[in-house]
């Protein structure tokens, strides 16, 4: 009488989307950030002229260029980004082909560990970048260090629209991860799902 | 054979507790106040957010790491320290990179933006924050390793243990 055990363990379980397309569909906005985010940090360029002094009458002009390479934090940024785009895009026809895997042994964990690893690259990529774009933003005044962001306005503009899109790719690994963790919990469901 | 992977892992998770105590001490009581050229510049830790996240992230970790010595190991709560082990050590990995990229300009420089070093007026400042830096590294590696023997264990997904 009442529920018998199984029954009640059966309520408790976590239950994720067992859709075949909704990780497919995560996996591809994933990519989509993490490629947005690589290629506008990528053409990230501005050149500004300065004049510098003046001498008698004519002034004295420097060009100045503001590069993502200049900043090892940026570079990280890219490479993080293309890094978690690669991953997303290889998974997806892995998702694809899922016909002609078969999960056995190996093979079978190490999508959430290749997840994982990934998503705490892109956390690192993007944390370096958002302190060092804030200290281009703000400056340091007990360091003596000057902000740029008044002088090069779309570049920072433009930096900051990478971050946002690094971030969104951020949330929705973290999703991703989750999502294959627990397909690690329950791999019957899983093996049903081979079948399509 | 179990008691001594026990007792290894809480020697390890008391390992880990002592080195994020100590780099989030060591980044703490970094603190220099030179004169140049008559000026008195202080360095601190607190003058940069990046090495500010870093002590309060390595705080957090360390006070986990320290309530996590209390788990009776054969709880049900093992399932919630992969979780807890995951968001953990991403912050410690976000933390390190925050901290190594606003270091790395402190001692190179950015000749590009026109930011000159400051290791050179504050030596004693740089070699601690080198410290800590160092003690994150090996943080970051032990908790990578906790997260992937906490998922070994709780989760047996290599399907190792004859059920």
């Amino acid at each position: 009488m009442g529920l018998q055990s199984g029954e009640k363990l059966a309520m408790f379980k976590w239950s994720y989307p067992r859709n075949r397309w909704s990780l497919v569909v995560l996996r591809l906005l994933a990519f989509l950030a993490a490629a947005a985010a690589t290629l506008v940090m990528v053409l990230n360029k501005q050149t500004k002229t300065f004049v510098v002094a003046t001498i008698g009458t004519t002034p004295l002009k420097l060009a100045l260029n503001a590069k993502f390479h200049h900043t090892p934090a940026f570079v990280f940024f890219v490479i993080a980004n293309g890094l978690v785009s690669i991953h997303n895009l290889v998974m997806i026809m892995a998702d694809l082909l899922r016909s002609k895997f078969d999960y056995k042994g190996f093979r079978f964990p190490m999508v959430a560990i290749l997840d994982m690893l990934n998503l705490a690259l892109l956390s690192g990529g993007a944390n370096a970048a958002v302190f060092m774009a804030e200290l281009g933003k703000n400056g340091n005044s007990h360091a003596r260090w000057d902000k740029i962001c008044d002088k090069f306005e779309a570049y920072c503009d433009r930096g900051a629209g990478a971050l946002v899109a690094s971030f969104i790719a951020l949330a929705f690994m973290l999703l991703i991860s989750f999502i294959s963790i627990l397909k690690l919990v329950s791999p019957s469901s899983h093996i049903s799902n081979n079948n399509n | 054979m179990a008691e001594t992977k026990r007792i290894f892992t809480f020697l390890l998770r008391f390992i880990a507790f002592c080195t994020t105590l100590s780099a989030s001490i060591v980044m703490a009581s970094s603190r220099e106040r030179t004169t140049v050229l008559a000026l008195s510049f202080e360095a601190k830790y607190s003058d940069t957010p990046a090495l500010m996240y870093f002590v309060i992230v390595n705080a957090i970790v360390s006070v986990y790491g320290f309530l996590i010595l209390f788990l009776p190991s054969k709880s049900q709560l093992w399932r919630l320290v992969v979780a807890l082990d995951a968001v953990f050590t991403m912050l410690l990995t976000s933390s390190i990179s925050a901290a190594m990229a606003i270091a790395y300009v402190g001692k190179k420089g950015n000749p590009n933006a026109g930011w000159l070093p400051i290791c050179d007026q504050v030596r004693k400042y740089c070699n601690q924050v080198q410290g800590a830096l160092i003690v994150g590294f090996i943080n970051v590696i032990l908790y990578i390793l906790f997260f992937l023997y906490s998922i070994h264990t709780t989760l047996n997904p290599l399907l190792l243990e004859r059920s």
